[in-house]
Protein backbone atom coordinates (compact mmCIF):
# COMPACT_ATOMS: atom_id res chain seq x y z
CA UNK A 1 0.00 0.00 0.00
CA UNK A 2 2.73 2.75 0.91
CA UNK A 3 4.10 1.30 -2.69
CA UNK A 4 1.17 3.51 -4.27
CA UNK A 5 0.26 6.26 -1.42
CA UNK A 6 2.01 8.92 -3.14
CA UNK A 7 0.54 8.29 -6.53
CA UNK A 8 -2.61 8.05 -4.94
CA UNK A 9 -2.74 11.23 -2.77
CA UNK A 10 -2.03 13.13 -6.14
CA UNK A 11 -5.26 11.47 -8.09
CA UNK A 12 -6.93 12.30 -5.22
CA UNK A 13 -5.10 16.30 -5.16
CA UNK A 14 -6.26 15.76 -9.19
CA UNK A 15 -9.89 15.15 -7.95
CA UNK A 16 -10.17 17.41 -5.67
CA UNK A 17 -9.31 20.08 -7.97
CA UNK A 18 -11.46 18.82 -10.41
CA UNK A 19 -14.37 19.11 -8.18
CA UNK A 20 -13.29 22.88 -7.37
CA UNK A 21 -13.66 23.69 -10.98
CA UNK A 22 -17.14 22.14 -11.65
CA UNK A 23 -18.86 23.54 -8.94
CA UNK A 24 -17.17 26.87 -8.80
CA UNK A 25 -19.36 29.94 -8.75
CA UNK A 26 -16.36 32.63 -9.26
CA UNK A 27 -13.74 32.70 -11.73
CA UNK A 28 -11.36 33.44 -9.23
CA UNK A 29 -11.80 30.38 -7.33
CA UNK A 30 -11.89 28.48 -10.62
CA UNK A 31 -8.58 29.91 -11.42
CA UNK A 32 -7.27 28.84 -7.97
CA UNK A 33 -9.00 25.15 -8.22
CA UNK A 34 -7.15 24.53 -11.76
CA UNK A 35 -3.91 25.65 -9.81
CA UNK A 36 -5.06 22.81 -7.33
CA UNK A 37 -5.01 19.99 -10.23
CA UNK A 38 -1.59 21.28 -11.79
CA UNK A 39 0.04 20.67 -8.19
CA UNK A 40 -1.43 17.37 -8.46
CA UNK A 41 1.20 16.70 -11.64
CA UNK A 42 4.12 18.34 -9.60
CA UNK A 43 3.52 15.34 -7.08
CA UNK A 44 2.99 12.67 -9.09
CA UNK A 45 6.24 13.84 -11.36
CA UNK A 46 8.13 14.46 -8.04
CA UNK A 47 7.27 10.73 -6.78
CA UNK A 48 8.06 8.48 -9.85
CA UNK A 49 11.59 10.08 -9.90
CA UNK A 50 12.01 9.48 -6.15
CA UNK A 51 14.50 6.91 -4.92
CA UNK A 52 14.99 5.67 -1.30
CA UNK A 53 18.06 6.66 0.73
CA UNK A 54 18.97 9.18 -2.61
CA UNK A 55 19.52 12.84 -2.48
CA UNK A 56 19.09 15.95 -4.77
CA UNK A 57 20.60 15.50 -8.10
CA UNK A 58 23.03 18.37 -7.95
CA UNK A 59 27.09 17.77 -7.39
CA UNK A 60 27.90 20.80 -5.13
CA UNK A 61 28.74 18.66 -2.25
CA UNK A 62 28.54 15.22 -3.11
CA UNK A 63 30.69 12.75 -5.19
CA UNK A 64 29.49 12.03 -8.71
CA UNK A 65 28.95 8.60 -8.29
CA UNK A 66 26.77 9.46 -5.13
CA UNK A 67 23.03 7.97 -5.38
CA UNK A 68 20.85 10.86 -6.46
CA UNK A 69 16.81 11.10 -7.43
CA UNK A 70 16.06 11.25 -11.54
CA UNK A 71 16.52 15.05 -12.07
CA UNK A 72 14.76 14.50 -15.83
CA UNK A 73 11.04 14.58 -13.72
CA UNK A 74 12.06 17.06 -11.76
CA UNK A 75 13.04 19.29 -14.83
CA UNK A 76 9.17 18.35 -16.19
CA UNK A 77 7.89 20.06 -13.06
CA UNK A 78 10.11 22.82 -13.39
CA UNK A 79 8.31 23.22 -16.69
CA UNK A 80 5.36 22.20 -15.31
CA UNK A 81 5.73 25.59 -12.63
CA UNK A 82 6.63 28.13 -14.98
CA UNK A 83 3.46 26.66 -17.52
CA UNK A 84 1.18 26.28 -14.63
CA UNK A 85 2.04 30.40 -13.69
CA UNK A 86 1.27 32.04 -17.43
CA UNK A 87 -1.75 29.97 -17.47
CA UNK A 88 -3.05 31.27 -14.19
CA UNK A 89 -1.60 34.80 -15.10
CA UNK A 90 -3.43 34.95 -18.52
CA UNK A 91 -6.41 33.32 -16.69
CA UNK A 92 -6.94 35.99 -13.95
CA UNK A 93 -6.06 38.91 -16.46
CA UNK A 94 -9.28 37.03 -18.75
CA UNK A 95 -11.49 37.11 -15.69
CA UNK A 96 -10.36 40.94 -15.18
CA UNK A 97 -12.01 41.47 -18.65
CA UNK A 98 -15.11 39.33 -17.80
CA UNK A 99 -15.54 40.92 -14.62
CA UNK A 100 -15.48 44.77 -16.43
CA UNK A 101 -17.59 43.62 -19.31
CA UNK A 102 -20.60 41.80 -17.62
CA UNK A 103 -19.97 43.24 -13.75
CA UNK A 104 -19.94 39.66 -12.05
CA UNK A 105 -17.48 36.85 -12.26
CA UNK A 106 -19.94 34.17 -11.51
CA UNK A 107 -20.03 31.44 -14.57
CA UNK A 108 -23.69 30.64 -14.25
CA UNK A 109 -24.63 34.35 -13.90
CA UNK A 110 -22.53 34.71 -16.79
CA UNK A 111 -23.95 32.30 -18.89
CA UNK A 112 -27.60 33.63 -18.18
CA UNK A 113 -26.71 37.33 -19.04
CA UNK A 114 -25.33 36.65 -22.22
CA UNK A 115 -28.59 34.01 -22.56
CA UNK A 116 -31.00 37.59 -21.66
CA UNK A 117 -29.15 39.79 -23.72
CA UNK A 118 -27.45 38.09 -27.03
CA UNK A 119 -24.79 39.69 -27.91
CA UNK A 120 -24.19 42.96 -26.14
CA UNK A 121 -22.45 46.22 -27.05
CA UNK A 122 -19.36 45.87 -24.76
CA UNK A 123 -17.31 48.62 -23.13
CA UNK B 1 -29.77 24.74 -16.57
CA UNK B 2 -27.68 22.62 -14.61
CA UNK B 3 -28.32 23.35 -10.89
CA UNK B 4 -25.80 22.83 -8.35
CA UNK B 5 -26.74 19.55 -7.93
CA UNK B 6 -26.78 17.74 -10.88
CA UNK B 7 -23.52 19.38 -11.17
CA UNK B 8 -22.34 17.72 -8.08
CA UNK B 9 -23.90 14.82 -9.48
CA UNK B 10 -22.33 14.72 -12.78
CA UNK B 11 -18.62 15.42 -11.00
CA UNK B 12 -19.42 12.26 -8.55
CA UNK B 13 -19.97 10.12 -12.20
CA UNK B 14 -17.04 11.09 -13.96
CA UNK B 15 -14.46 11.51 -11.21
CA UNK B 16 -15.61 8.13 -9.59
CA UNK B 17 -14.57 6.90 -13.31
CA UNK B 18 -11.45 8.85 -13.60
CA UNK B 19 -10.35 7.21 -9.87
CA UNK B 20 -10.94 4.03 -10.73
CA UNK B 21 -8.75 4.09 -14.04
CA UNK B 22 -6.54 5.75 -11.96
CA UNK B 23 -6.14 3.28 -9.09
CA UNK B 24 -5.78 0.44 -11.67
CA UNK B 25 -3.27 2.42 -13.30
CA UNK B 26 -0.87 3.16 -10.44
CA UNK B 27 -1.14 -0.26 -8.82
CA UNK B 28 1.05 -1.14 -11.99
CA UNK B 29 3.41 1.83 -11.88
CA UNK B 30 6.85 1.02 -10.30
CA UNK B 31 6.66 1.01 -6.37
CA UNK B 32 7.66 4.22 -4.74
CA UNK B 33 11.65 5.28 -3.96
CA UNK B 34 12.15 1.84 -6.08
CA UNK B 35 15.72 2.12 -6.94
CA UNK B 36 15.81 1.81 -10.95
CA UNK B 37 15.72 4.63 -12.87
CA UNK B 38 17.05 4.42 -16.40
CA UNK B 39 16.23 7.50 -17.68
CA UNK B 40 17.55 9.61 -14.57
CA UNK B 41 20.65 7.66 -14.41
CA UNK B 42 21.35 8.34 -18.02
CA UNK B 43 20.88 11.88 -17.61
CA UNK B 44 22.71 11.92 -14.40
CA UNK B 45 25.94 10.56 -16.37
CA UNK B 46 25.24 12.93 -18.88
CA UNK B 47 24.86 15.96 -16.98
CA UNK B 48 28.37 15.10 -15.26
CA UNK B 49 30.20 14.16 -18.33
CA UNK B 50 28.99 17.59 -19.41
CA UNK B 51 30.58 19.25 -16.42
CA UNK B 52 27.10 20.38 -14.97
CA UNK B 53 26.92 19.69 -11.31
CA UNK B 54 23.10 20.97 -11.13
CA UNK B 55 21.75 18.09 -12.98
CA UNK B 56 18.12 19.81 -13.11
CA UNK B 57 19.50 22.46 -15.18
CA UNK B 58 21.81 20.47 -17.36
CA UNK B 59 18.58 18.31 -18.00
CA UNK B 60 16.89 21.80 -18.54
CA UNK B 61 19.11 23.81 -20.28
CA UNK B 62 21.74 21.17 -21.91
CA UNK B 63 19.91 17.54 -22.98
CA UNK B 64 16.97 19.24 -23.57
CA UNK B 65 17.69 22.76 -24.11
CA UNK B 66 15.51 23.20 -27.52
CA UNK B 67 12.16 22.18 -25.04
CA UNK B 68 13.10 24.99 -23.30
CA UNK B 69 13.22 27.52 -25.77
CA UNK B 70 9.95 26.29 -26.37
CA UNK B 71 8.82 26.60 -22.71
CA UNK B 72 10.66 30.70 -22.51
CA UNK B 73 8.50 31.53 -25.83
CA UNK B 74 4.88 30.05 -24.36
CA UNK B 75 6.03 32.10 -21.50
CA UNK B 76 7.43 35.28 -23.66
CA UNK B 77 3.79 35.11 -25.43
CA UNK B 78 1.24 34.07 -22.01
CA UNK B 79 2.88 38.10 -21.01
CA UNK B 80 2.37 39.41 -23.96
CA UNK B 81 -1.18 38.03 -24.03
CA UNK B 82 -1.67 39.39 -20.45
CA UNK B 83 0.04 42.67 -21.06
CA UNK B 84 -2.54 42.74 -24.13
CA UNK B 85 -5.87 42.10 -22.13
CA UNK B 86 -4.45 44.29 -19.12
CA UNK B 87 -3.93 47.21 -21.69
CA UNK B 88 -7.27 48.76 -22.26
CA UNK B 89 -7.87 50.10 -18.74
CA UNK B 90 -4.85 52.24 -19.18
CA UNK B 91 -6.01 54.29 -21.95
CA UNK B 92 -9.66 54.41 -20.64
CA UNK B 93 -8.35 55.69 -17.80
CA UNK B 94 -5.70 58.21 -19.93
CA UNK B 95 -8.93 58.81 -21.88
CA UNK B 96 -10.41 60.58 -19.26
CA UNK B 97 -7.03 62.48 -18.54
CA UNK B 98 -6.50 61.24 -15.39
CA UNK B 99 -2.74 59.91 -13.56
CA UNK B 100 -1.63 57.62 -11.18
CA UNK B 101 -0.28 58.88 -8.33
CA UNK B 102 0.27 57.01 -5.46
CA UNK B 103 2.27 57.87 -2.17
CA UNK B 104 3.77 55.54 0.45
CA UNK B 105 1.00 54.34 2.56
CA UNK B 106 0.33 53.79 5.90
CA UNK B 107 1.82 51.10 7.13
CA UNK B 108 3.47 49.78 10.50
CA UNK B 109 6.68 51.28 10.49
CA UNK B 110 8.68 47.97 11.42
CA UNK B 111 6.86 46.31 8.06
CA UNK B 112 8.36 49.42 6.06
CA UNK B 113 11.48 49.08 8.05
CA UNK B 114 12.03 45.04 7.07
CA UNK B 115 10.20 45.55 2.93
CA UNK B 116 13.64 47.90 2.63
CA UNK B 117 16.25 46.12 4.77
CA UNK B 118 14.97 42.66 2.74
CA UNK B 119 14.50 44.05 -0.83
CA UNK B 120 18.71 44.85 -1.60
CA UNK B 121 19.40 41.35 0.54
CA UNK B 122 16.31 39.66 -1.88
CA UNK B 123 17.72 41.05 -5.21
CA UNK B 124 21.08 39.72 -4.59
CA UNK B 125 19.57 36.75 -3.33
CA UNK B 126 18.00 36.42 -6.71
CA UNK B 127 20.65 37.38 -9.04
CA UNK B 128 22.92 34.76 -7.00
CA UNK B 129 20.58 31.54 -7.64
CA UNK B 130 20.28 32.83 -11.51
CA UNK B 131 23.91 33.09 -12.10
CA UNK B 132 24.80 29.94 -9.76
CA UNK B 133 22.14 27.58 -11.59
CA UNK B 134 24.65 25.37 -13.41
CA UNK B 135 26.38 24.28 -10.18
CA UNK B 136 23.47 24.43 -7.26
CA UNK B 137 20.24 24.41 -6.52
CA UNK B 138 18.32 27.15 -9.04
CA UNK B 139 18.38 28.84 -12.36
CA UNK B 140 17.04 31.22 -14.29
CA UNK B 141 13.65 30.39 -13.88
CA UNK B 142 13.96 30.09 -10.37
CA UNK B 143 15.90 33.25 -9.65
CA UNK B 144 14.07 35.38 -12.55
CA UNK B 145 10.80 34.60 -10.33
CA UNK B 146 13.14 35.69 -6.40
CA UNK B 147 14.48 39.16 -8.63
CA UNK B 148 10.63 40.08 -9.39
CA UNK B 149 9.85 39.28 -6.25
CA UNK B 150 12.06 41.31 -4.56
CA UNK B 151 11.40 44.56 -6.13
CA UNK B 152 7.88 43.90 -4.96
CA UNK B 153 9.13 44.13 -1.85
CA UNK B 154 8.91 48.21 -1.86
CA UNK B 155 5.14 47.31 -2.59
CA UNK B 156 4.88 45.77 0.37
CA UNK B 157 6.71 48.32 2.33
CA UNK B 158 3.37 50.59 1.16
CA UNK B 159 5.84 52.89 -1.30
CA UNK B 160 4.14 52.19 -4.59
CA UNK B 161 6.39 55.35 -5.67
CA UNK B 162 9.52 53.67 -5.12
CA UNK B 163 8.08 50.83 -6.41
CA UNK B 164 8.01 52.40 -9.62
CA UNK B 165 11.37 54.16 -10.05
CA UNK B 166 12.42 50.74 -9.42
CA UNK B 167 11.07 49.61 -12.55
CA UNK B 168 11.22 51.69 -15.60
CA UNK B 169 9.05 49.47 -17.40
CA UNK B 170 10.09 50.34 -21.15
CA UNK B 171 13.49 48.65 -19.63
CA UNK B 172 12.05 45.82 -18.93
CA UNK B 173 10.04 45.72 -21.83
CA UNK B 174 13.29 45.46 -24.05
CA UNK B 175 15.28 43.04 -21.25
CA UNK B 176 12.44 40.66 -21.44
CA UNK B 177 12.58 40.50 -25.42
CA UNK B 178 16.66 40.44 -25.33
CA UNK B 179 16.52 37.34 -22.79
CA UNK B 180 14.38 35.50 -25.08
CA UNK B 181 16.41 36.70 -28.62
CA UNK B 182 19.42 35.68 -26.30
CA UNK B 183 18.50 32.39 -26.11
CA UNK B 184 17.76 31.80 -29.50
CA UNK B 185 21.39 33.72 -30.75
CA UNK B 186 23.08 31.27 -28.00
CA UNK B 187 21.18 28.03 -30.37
CA UNK B 188 22.11 29.46 -33.33
CA UNK B 189 25.73 30.84 -32.34
CA UNK B 190 26.36 26.46 -32.10
CA UNK B 191 24.65 25.89 -35.05
CA UNK B 192 26.89 28.69 -36.97
CA UNK B 193 30.16 26.87 -35.28
CA UNK B 194 29.40 23.28 -36.87
CA UNK B 195 27.68 21.79 -33.77
CA UNK B 196 24.00 21.11 -33.69
CA UNK B 197 21.01 24.21 -32.53
CA UNK B 198 21.84 24.83 -28.61
CA UNK B 199 24.54 22.38 -28.50
CA UNK B 200 26.94 23.10 -25.70
CA UNK B 201 29.80 24.14 -27.60
CA UNK B 202 31.38 26.41 -24.83
CA UNK B 203 34.46 25.13 -23.13
CA UNK B 204 33.00 22.77 -19.96
CA UNK B 205 35.41 24.23 -16.84
CA UNK B 206 35.57 22.04 -14.19
CA UNK B 207 32.72 20.45 -11.85
CA UNK B 208 31.30 22.96 -9.52
CA UNK B 209 34.07 25.90 -10.89
CA UNK B 210 31.04 29.33 -11.46
CA UNK B 211 32.40 29.18 -14.95
CA UNK B 212 31.92 25.52 -16.01
CA UNK B 213 29.15 23.41 -17.93
CA UNK B 214 29.53 25.92 -21.48
CA UNK B 215 26.45 27.31 -22.39
CA UNK B 216 24.30 26.55 -19.14
CA UNK B 217 25.53 29.39 -17.36
CA UNK B 218 24.90 31.48 -20.29
CA UNK B 219 20.96 30.61 -21.13
CA UNK B 220 20.55 30.88 -16.93
CA UNK B 221 21.02 34.83 -17.44
CA UNK B 222 19.06 34.18 -20.22
CA UNK B 223 16.12 32.62 -18.87
CA UNK B 224 16.26 34.90 -15.60
CA UNK B 225 16.15 38.26 -17.52
CA UNK B 226 13.09 37.29 -19.01
CA UNK B 227 11.57 35.64 -16.62
CA UNK B 228 11.98 38.48 -14.07
CA UNK B 229 11.29 41.11 -16.85
CA UNK B 230 8.10 39.14 -17.62
CA UNK B 231 7.04 38.83 -13.98
CA UNK B 232 7.26 42.52 -13.17
CA UNK B 233 5.39 43.40 -16.37
CA UNK B 234 2.53 41.59 -15.57
CA UNK B 235 2.22 42.17 -11.88
CA UNK B 236 2.66 45.75 -12.87
CA UNK B 237 -0.36 45.79 -15.02
CA UNK B 238 -2.51 44.13 -11.89
CA UNK B 239 -1.40 46.21 -9.84
CA UNK B 240 -2.35 49.41 -11.85
CA UNK B 241 -6.11 47.52 -12.36
CA UNK B 242 -6.17 47.19 -8.47
CA UNK B 243 -5.20 50.50 -7.92
CA UNK B 244 -7.35 52.53 -10.49
CA UNK B 245 -10.18 50.07 -9.24
CA UNK B 246 -9.58 51.65 -5.18
CA UNK B 247 -9.03 55.22 -6.68
CA UNK B 248 -12.90 54.99 -8.42
CA UNK B 249 -13.78 53.58 -5.64
CA UNK B 250 -13.05 56.85 -3.11
CA UNK B 251 -13.54 58.80 -6.22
Amino acid sequence: MFAVLPYLAAGWIFLIGCYGLATSRNLVHAVVSLAVVQSSTYLLLLAVGWKRDATAPVFGDISPGAPVVDPIVQALTLTDIVVGATVSALLLALTIQVAKRHGTIDPEEIRSLEQDSGDDDGQ
Amino acid sequence: MTGPRTARLLFAVGAGGIGLVFVLAVLRLPGFGQPHHPYGARAVAAAVAQHTANAVGSVTFDQRGFDTMGEEFILFAAALAALLLLRQLRSEEEAAGQRHDYGPEDVFAGVRLMGFVMLPVTLLVGGYVVVHGAISPGGGFQGGVVLATGLHLAYLAGDFRTLERLRPLPVLDVTEAMGAATYTIVGFAALASGAGFLANVLPHGRLTDLMSSGTVPLLNVAVGAEVGSAVVLILAKFLEQALTKDRRAEA
